[in-house]
């Protein structure tokens, strides 16, 4: 199994090489949480999360509301 | 109030940090009557229960118009890059407010920093309400940029200090055709109240409800005072007298 490593909010993450998006968030036990992804300081809408793979290098962030004035 | 085309009923907005959980902040939020609610964006804790509650879930998206902010954001890329998150957040919803601070020391405004991203922002298709220092010069420009409120401090982001600069703020109000709001700095019910009576749209704050002892009790206060102030300002007050000026007249005192 070929692995890549991506940087997920800062840290390094292996994973296996053709995962995409989708399944990232699924790994992550997010699906159907309300987050919003950026891939490469690029938003990646929800609809194409699935359409979406990931490469070597990527640089994800995954955010979500948290309390704040 | 009306902000860039929506119907707002209370004109005290309101934040939804430091509370001592969410059940605080769903019961003092709901208390304070706000429609506007704020909130931060931030990167989601990996590893953690993905069933923990979630500030959406204590702050409906169905009840409040929710307004994400850019907090901890110092530059305008980090500003516009922490919006364009939050509008995929909420499903396209495109209302922020816009802040980028200066230094951690006073989170006060960099408006160079904030003018950029505006600019960004704007010509994006968000609506923009700025949070800015209390310049009417600056609130001059944002405003002919297109923001769709401008929000000068009244004092630094979480001081309690209250509105230290009435006579900005008022030069601020008197020049704006877009609703000005104070953001930053209330303490307590009065700092809000004189916000309003110098003429604001509204009340943006937080840590005066969060940190309050009786957080829904000074909630309830806040929405009170918002509406005090407002009613003196249109009420308009009476004349400052060098001298008394008694309430009962002289004629038909006894012995006179």
């Amino acid at each position: 199994m070929t692995m890549i490593h991506i940087r997920l909010n800062g840290d390094p993450h292996p994973l296996e090489a053709g995962t995409h998006l989708v399944q990232l968030i699924e790994q992550l036990g997010l699906t159907g949480r309300r987050i919003a992804v950026e891939i490469n300081e690029e938003i990646v809408p929800k609809s194409q999360h699935a359409q979406t793979p990931l490469a070597e290098g990527d640089q994800v962030e995954v955010v979500h509301a948290i309390g704040g004035g | 109030m009306t902000v860039a085309g929506r119907e707002f009923s209370s004109r005290l907005l309101v934040g939804t940090g430091k509370y001592k959980d969410f059940d605080e902040t769903g019961a003092a939020i709901a208390e304070s009557g706000a429609d506007v609610v704020t909130f931060a964006v931030r990167r989601t804790n990996l590893g953690q229960d993905a069933e923990a509650p979630n500030l959406l879930d204590a702050v409906s998206p169905q009840r409040y118009t929710l307004l994400p902010n850019t907090a901890g954001c110092y530059t305008a890329k980090d500003a516009v890059r922490t919006c364009r998150l939050a509008r995929e957040l909420l499903d396209g919803h495109n209302l922020v407010k816009l802040e980028v601070l200066g230094d951690d020391h006073t989170l006060y405004p960099n408006v160079v920093e904030t003018l950029k991203a505006a600019e960004t922002l704007l010509a994006d298709g968000f609506d923009v309400m700025v949070y800015t220092s209390d310049d009417p010069i600056v609130a001059r420009e944002l405003e002919a940029m297109g923001c769709c409120a401008i929000m000068p401090l009244g004092s630094l982001i979480g001081s309690g200090h209250g509105i230290q600069n009435p006579h900005n703020v008022r030069l601020i109000v008197e020049q704006s055709s877009v609703p000005v709001l104070v953001d930053a700095g209330i303490g307590t019910a009065s700092d809000a109240a004189m916000a309003m009576e110098l003429g604001c749209d509204g009340v943006l704050l937080n840590t005066a409800i969060a940190h309050a002892r009786d957080p829904l009790r000074m909630a309830r206060a806040m929405k009170l005072a918002v509406e005090a102030g407002r009613d003196a300002f249109l009420a308009g007050r009476m004349p400052r007298r060098q001298n008394a000026d008694p309430s009962s007249p002289f004629a038909g005192r006894i012995n006179s």
